[in-house]
């Protein structure tokens, strides 16, 4: 056996080849590979790793199980709090949840504890391994909005309390962010999330897409006119922001949700598909989240020589550190501490460059994060010919707008209890980026979760 | 799926379909438009509602070939399936709301319909038939064979001016020539509703301007979602920014950056954005529609 200060190295597709395809980047580990990582936690009986974990998943348990070989009961550890473990161990940031948390890094690695959870959860995918159906029906009519992480685990844990759950989805497909966000080689989606949502539907789950609420039907229509007697809202926050900045409206300035919808949802990289996508030359992403990384490499995988302009510093970046990582590996290039003043525009009107002033970290402030100010006289241009903007999402207010007594805060996020997800509206519950704005998947999921739980209570109480 | 109920011919590369779609058709009101899909490979193509039974619950579409998406749509036949049909979408037309009737009859209102834009508009003039609003309609085209809808909107206007570019039929001239002659004849109006190709309604807001009559537009962005997701229909009105899915589709066209808005429709027709495509579409864009823009 190896150095147990060391992890059982992933096995991952070479960056090379990984740059022109979108294969899945990280293989993830086999049986052996996950026996003997797992071999490497501690057990500790004060286990951190659950402290760092939103939904507190009795990571010590079920990593027990692994090195056992007991995958089954490693799995229904991990299903006892996690509806979506093959999407979390794939896309959680572990390094500032569990992992981050972990005894085992105080010295040497922490324990894989992603890579773990996502090994148990394909390998029971793989041998066929399903949720447990409700034994039988209450007969009480559910309406989830939205098919994200929140919408679905809480549709998924209605149904196996017996409820009759139908979500509504306003895309032609299931999945929320899941389908049309992530790309492919960070997150498959035939194998993990179509699997997901079949998981669902498998439960009893009626899934109808192609409605959106608020237009096709309100909250109100539901539940006075169609008998559902709840209604939980995971609508996520998917309204693009721009900067603002002269030039934005130019052929080539896309938001990432545009770009990658045109790349994930209607698979534009797909031989048969008639998605057109702007295939740049010279590509710039302005962002450093994960949803910057994902636009980014998805341009690199179409071709174009990709930039990342972001307007703070490496430490500040807020993306999984694997996939900023990864993103180095397969030649993104990081142009940090610097940010776009103007999107130059050729007499066509196609962006032809933009223009880019260099920043400084200044003082802390209140929150202890340093801002970056611009540097005067620091601007130079670069070419380009394809601009995408990922400066973040905002909640939609298609249903806000539309549901009498529904109340919003100022970031136009539904206002909801976090333990129970009640919102001022008698019956109706919201969780998930909807609620919190911009999140992860792994706070959606607890999100629904926990609405789950509230409603069953209202209901049971009615 | 969406039952294909009923298919027409109209005029040359232009059909109509009735769709099953019972939610939408319980909804949608004019103005607004659905998302069609054809299949798992096809293309999210945004189309007005242009009639809708709410009792057999179909809604009406009429749509013209312009490339690969609408091309296939084409060759479908009753009893097909559509994928997906999602709406209604974007906000109804102002004119055709209840709570502003008391308004609206006080109008004196002219709706010019370009070439498949006459398909849009019949709805509104029939809504407002029905509500006690009669209202005078131009419609134009290239040509005769591309009219269609005269008689139906004959029903249901007070007047109908048809013209064409090339004099086969009616009026010889455009809509905006049109309008200024009635208006030269004596004709007030104070309010114009403009619905067709881009360029057409911008040259519309032009002489409209000038005759000080405010001026509804129907924007016909690329778009994606549909639902304010994707930014893609993004367009400047009044120097602001719009998302003509949610904001619109309708707007006050004396705000709209037509220049801007028509580069943007082209985003996958201009010989650089055809170079980018990642789709090898063949020679799909035949030209000379006047209606995409994507010969200009
Ligand atoms: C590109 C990208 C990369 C990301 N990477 C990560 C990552 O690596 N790790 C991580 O933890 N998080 C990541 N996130 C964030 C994470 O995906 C979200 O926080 C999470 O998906 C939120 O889940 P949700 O269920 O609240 O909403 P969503 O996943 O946004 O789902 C909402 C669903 O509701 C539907 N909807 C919206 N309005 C209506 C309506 N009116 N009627 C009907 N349906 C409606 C939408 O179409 C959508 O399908 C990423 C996000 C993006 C965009
Ligand atoms: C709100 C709205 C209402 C519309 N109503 C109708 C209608 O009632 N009947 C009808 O025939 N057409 C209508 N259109 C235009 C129609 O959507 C386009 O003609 C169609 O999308 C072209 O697709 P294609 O694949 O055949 O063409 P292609 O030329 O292959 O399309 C290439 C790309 O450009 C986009 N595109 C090209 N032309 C247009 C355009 N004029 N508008 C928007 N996107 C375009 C397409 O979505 C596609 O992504 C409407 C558009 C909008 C936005
Ligand atoms: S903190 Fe680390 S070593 Fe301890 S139980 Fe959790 S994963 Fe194992
Ligand atoms: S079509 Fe995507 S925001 Fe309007």
């Amino acid at each position: 056996m190896g150095d147990v200060l060391v992890r059982i190295p992933v096995r991952e597709q070479e960056p090379k080849v990984r740059a022109t395809n979108f294969e899945e980047v990280c293989y993830g580990y086999n049986e052996e590979e996950a026996v003997e990582e797992a071999s490497r936690c501690l057990n500790c009986k004060n286990a951190q790793c659950m402290k760092g974990c939103p939904v507190s998943i009795n990571i010590p348990a079920f990593i027990e199980q692994v090195k056992n070989r007991n995958f089954e009961a490693a799995y229904q550890i991990i299903s006892e709090s996690s509806a979506l473990p093959a999407v979390c161990g794939r896309v959680c940031p572990q390094e500032s949840q569990c992992e981050g948390k972990c005894i085992r890094g105080i010295k040497g690695e922490p324990v894989a504890i992603g890579k773990l959870e996502r090994f148990v959860a394909d390998w029971a995918r793989e041998n066929g391994i399903k949720p447990k159906k409700a034994d039988s029906l209450n007969g009480k009519k559910v309406a989830v909005i939205g098919s994200g992480p929140a919408g679905l685990t809480c549709a998924g844990d209605l149904a196996k309390l017996g409820y009759d759950v139908t979500i509504f989805e306003a895309l032609h497909a299931a999945g929320g962010v899941l389908s049309y966000g992530i790309p492919e080689f960070r997150l498959p989606k035939d194998k993990v999330v179509a699997a997901e949502v079949e998981n669902v539907k498998s439960l009893g789950v009626k899934i109808e897409t192609n409605v959106v609420i608020g237009k096709s039907i309100k909250i109100d229509e539901l539940m006075e006119e169609e008998g559902f007697e709840a209604v939980f809202i995971g609508s996520g926050a998917g309204l693009p922001r721009f900067m603002g900045i002269p030039g934005e409206q130019a052929n080539g300035v896309f938001s990432a949700n545009e770009f990658l919808t045109r790349n994930n949802l209607m698979k534009a990289f797909k031989e048969g598909y008639e998605t057109p996508i702007s295939r740049g030359k010279k590509v710039v992403v302005v962002g450093g989240g994960n949803v910057a990384m994902d636009a980014a490499r998805t341009a690199l995988r179409l071709g174009a020589e990709t930039h990342i302009v972001y307007r703070r510093g490496e430490d500040e970046l807020p993306a999984r550190k694997e996939e900023v990582h990864h993103a180095k590996e397969e030649g993104i290039i990081f142009d940090l501490l610097q940010n776009p003043t103007e999107i130059l525009v050729d007499e066509n009107g196609w962006v032809k460059g933009i223009r880019i002033i260099k920043m400084e970290l200044g003082e802390p402030d209140a929150s202890g994060r340093r801002s970056p100010v611009e540097i005067p006289g620091s601007e130079y241009e670069i070419e380009c010919d394809t601009v995408i903007m990922s400066l973040g999402t905002s909640p939609n207010p298609l249903i806000s707008s539309t549901t009498i007594g529904l109340d919003i805060n100022r970031r136009k996020c539904i206002i909801a209890n976090e333990e129970t997800g009640a919102t001022s509206k008698e019956g109706v519950y919201a969780g998930g980026d909807a609620v919190t704005g911009a999140a992860t998947v792994i706070l959606a999921m607890g999100a629904g979760k926990a609405a789950a739980k509230g409603i069953h209570e209202f209901l049971s109480n009615k | 799926m969406y039952p294909i109920v009923r298919k027409e011919k109209l005029a040359d590369q232009i059909i109509l379909m009735d769709i099953k779609a019972p939610r939408v058709a319980k909804e949608c009101l004019p103005g607004q438009f659905i998302i069609a899909k054809v299949d798992e490979v096809g293309e999210r193509i945004p189309l007005t509602i242009c009639d809708y039974d709410r009792e057999k619950e179909t809604v009406t579409i009429v749509v013209q070939t312009i490339g690969a998406g609408t091309m296939r749509m084409m060759d479908l036949n009753e009893g097909d399936e559509l994928a997906d049909f999602v709406g209604p979408l974007g906000c109804a037309s102002e004119l055709c709301m209840e709570e502003n009737l008391e308004e609206t009859k006080k109008k004196s209102i002219v709706f010019i319909a370009g070439g498949l834009g006459t398909a849009p508009v019949y709805p509104q003039v029939k809504w407002l038939h029905e509500h006690g609003v009669d209202v005078d309609v131009i419609m134009g085209s290239r040509t005769k064979d591309l009219l269609f809808y005269i008689d139906e909107m004959k029903a249901v206007a007070k007047n109908v001016y048809v013209t064409t570019d090339d004099g086969t039929y009616g009026f010889h001239g455009n809509g905006c020539q049109q309008l200024e002659a009635l208006v030269g004849e004596g004709k007030h109006y104070d309010t114009c509703v403009a619905i067709g190709p881009m360029i057409m309604m911008k040259f519309v807001c032009v002489l409209t301007k000038k005759l000080e009559i405010p001026t509804i537009v129907s924007m016909n962005p690329i778009m994606v979602d549909g639902t304010g997701m994707c930014g893609a229909c993004r367009l400047m009105v009044g120097g602001e920014v719009k998302f003509a899915c949610v904001d619109g589709p309708e707007f006050d066209g004396h705000l709209v950056d037509f220049d801007q808005a028509m580069k943007r429709q082209q985003q996958y027709k201009t010989e650089e954005g055809r170079a980018k495509l990642a789709y090898e579409e063949g020679d799909t864009h035949h030209g000379g529609c006047g209606h995409c823009g994507g010969d200009k």
